[in-house]
């Protein structure tokens, strides 16, 4: 078992994600599945290898510092769920 | 037992860019709320972020300025986890590879100078603000600091009482307003800060557990905040209890730290990187190029101010708390060649103007030749200290010459002797009780005929001469 029912629910939950008890068990085994599968290559000898963090080689991609036009208040909540005069509204949240 | 604190702290700073670390939208403060948002900083799918170089330099400048190693290479790094401020879902940060790294700051204490350790100092983007309403159960969200330019700078554990905190948190604001790449307004919440604590026995090394301080607005905020946190943490061990692990926020009003149950779940924040953004590479010309556009930093300057113009410590920190300030000084010092006197006239005078009227040193009425040229009247003996008081007063209220002033008010001082000889002569007439008091041994008249002449003479009377001419009058 690469990983348990718990780490998925965790998982889950951090994804604000909710499975019911069946869906857990099936996406545990489905995700168990993967990592066996990807686990193969741990068997290549990487010593020396440095970890590769993309699939192009490019550094350095810069923009100057300038500014250009917004999309404006409106196109910005337009696909907003909820919205109330300039601000999204959103259930209350309190530290 | 004696409980030593063990304090670090993270600083977040604003950068001063105009526009956004990853996109062109405006990081103006004060925009009507959402207007300045795009679909990179409103995270839409399928767009791309591309850093602004600007970031990039600043940071650079903040690590030189902290004797911070330059990394060669550094990249970016998905921060993950759910709030209404953070539209993406994750926060775009730097984790593994920061910029910049193992660096120090040196703070002023009054019993001397230490060293604080800086960590790292990484780049990372801001969240939106959120606004509670009061009656309702709802919260609002403004995304127009989202993606704001941050440098994270973390303090090594070495702090060791709200003091050195309060001091090293003055020293970096000092350092970013220097470099212009921060406003430095804590109001607006250009520069925040966060502060772990914890307590251990005096003598042992490892450290007790730590809580962690958030919601600190101000220094004095942070001062009392680590101050109260401290003793709280003191009672706990004291009474055989333990330290809870836990993020506290300050509240100003009640003045205590109380405790943020809403968090209890442990941080996991699965860092991974972030695949939009290539790496940044960062060779020696472009670190170079960097440090020769370097200014000179408020704790140097205050001690080449006190080696070369012979001030003290506190008149070159009150001289340098701007740089438009010291260049202010500077500036009348060359031209008068009189640091102290230079020094005295800015900090007893024009301060207080521009203080008054909470103007910037910029805009002062009054320009560095015009303070030289009032201050030269005086050393020539054109006007006296006292009535160059009244003078200075006038010149910030009109704009106008030292000289335009005197001229038109009459200011200019007696040194003729024959004017002022007549005026003490007229003075001692009026007052025979005085004169006999002196005659038979009452040195302290003496200061009493100075006044009398002087009011006699609107002030005017060169002090030095008049000193001169009632000694000998007096004795007769």
């Amino acid at each position: 078992m690469k990983i348990k029912k718990d780490e998925v629910t965790h998982v889950a939950h951090l994804a604000r994600l909710e499975f019911t008890e069946a869906e857990a068990e099936k996406f545990t085994s489905q995700l168990n599945n993967i990592l066996l599968y990807m686990e193969m290559l741990n068997r290549v000898d990487t010593t020396g290898v440095p970890p590769m963090t993309h699939a192009v080689a490019q550094q350095n991609a810069f923009r100057e510092d300038n500014v250009t036009p917004s999309l404006g208040r409106d196109l910005t909540l337009a696909n907003a769920p909820d919205a109330r005069g300039d601000f999204f509204r959103v259930p209350k949240v309190i530290e | 037992m004696e409980f030593e604190p063990v304090i670090g702290l993270e600083v977040h700073a604003q950068l001063l860019t105009d526009s956004k670390i990853f996109c062109g939208c405006s990081t103006k403060f004060g925009a009507s709320p959402n207007s300045h948002t795009c679909q990179i900083c409103l995270g839409m799918p399928g767009v791309l972020p591309v850093l602004n170089r600007k970031v990039v330099e600043y940071t650079i400048k903040m690590g030189l300025a902290t004797h911070c190693r330059i990394n060669e290479a550094c990249n970016f790094a998905r921060k993950n986890y759910f709030y209404p401020d953070l539209p993406k879902g994750y926060q775009i940060s730097q984790y593994a590879n920061p910029l910049a790294e193992h660096g120090y700051v040196d703070i002023e204490l009054e019993n001397g100078k230490k060293r604080i350790g800086v960590t790292r100092i990484h780049i990372e983007e801001d969240a939106g603000k959120l606004m509670h309403d009061e009656h309702h159960p709802f919260s609002y969200v403004d995304l127009n600091r989202t993606g704001v330019p941050l440098i994270e700078i973390v303090s090594e554990p070495d702090i060791r009482s709200a003091e050195e905190a309060s001091a090293y948190l003055r020293r970096l604001h000092e350092i970013l307003v220097y470099l212009e790449i921060c406003d430095g307004n804590m109001e607006e919440g250009s520069f925040r800060c966060d502060a772990n604590v914890s307590l251990r026995p005096k003598g042992q090394e490892a450290f007790g557990i730590r809580a962690e301080l958030k919601n600190m607005n101000s220094f004095r905020n942070v001062q009392r905040a680590l101050e109260y946190e401290i003793k709280r943490q003191q009672y706990v061990l004291e009474g055989g209890g333990v330290v809870v692990q836990e993020t506290r926020l300050w509240d100003d009003t009640g003045g205590v730290t109380h405790s943020m149950r809403s968090k209890e779940e442990a941080h996991d924040y699965r860092y991974f990187p972030d695949p939009d953004l290539v790496w940044v590479a960062i060779n020696e010309d472009w670190v170079e190029a960097i440090r020769k556009d370097q200014p000179e930093l408020p704790l140097e300057k205050r001690e080449r101010f006190v080696r070369d113009y012979l001030i003290p410590a506190y008149d070159a920190g009150v001289l340098t708390t701007s740089r438009a300030l010291a260049d202010y000084y500077e500036a009348v010092v060359h031209l008068t060649g009189k640091p102290k006197i230079a020094g005295n006239w800015i900090m007893g005078d024009i301060l207080r103007f521009i203080n008054e009227e909470k103007r910037e040193i910029a805009d002062c009425p009054i320009t560095p030749q015009a303070l030289a040229e009032m201050i030269r009247l005086i050393e020539e003996g054109t006007i006296s200290g006292k009535i160059a008081k009244e003078v200075i007063e006038q010149m910030y209220k009109t704009g106008k010459p030292a000289a335009t002033i005197i001229a038109k008010k009459g200011l200019v001082q007696i040194t003729d002797e024959g004017a002022l000889v007549q005026a003490i002569t007229e003075v001692m007439a009026a007052n025979p009780k005085q004169l006999e008091q002196y005659r038979s041994g009452k040195d302290k008249v003496f200061g009493f005929f100075v006044g009398q002449v002087m009011k006699a003479t609107q002030g005017k009377a060169n002090p030095q001469l008049l000193n001169d001419l009632l000694k000998k009058m007096l004795a007769r």
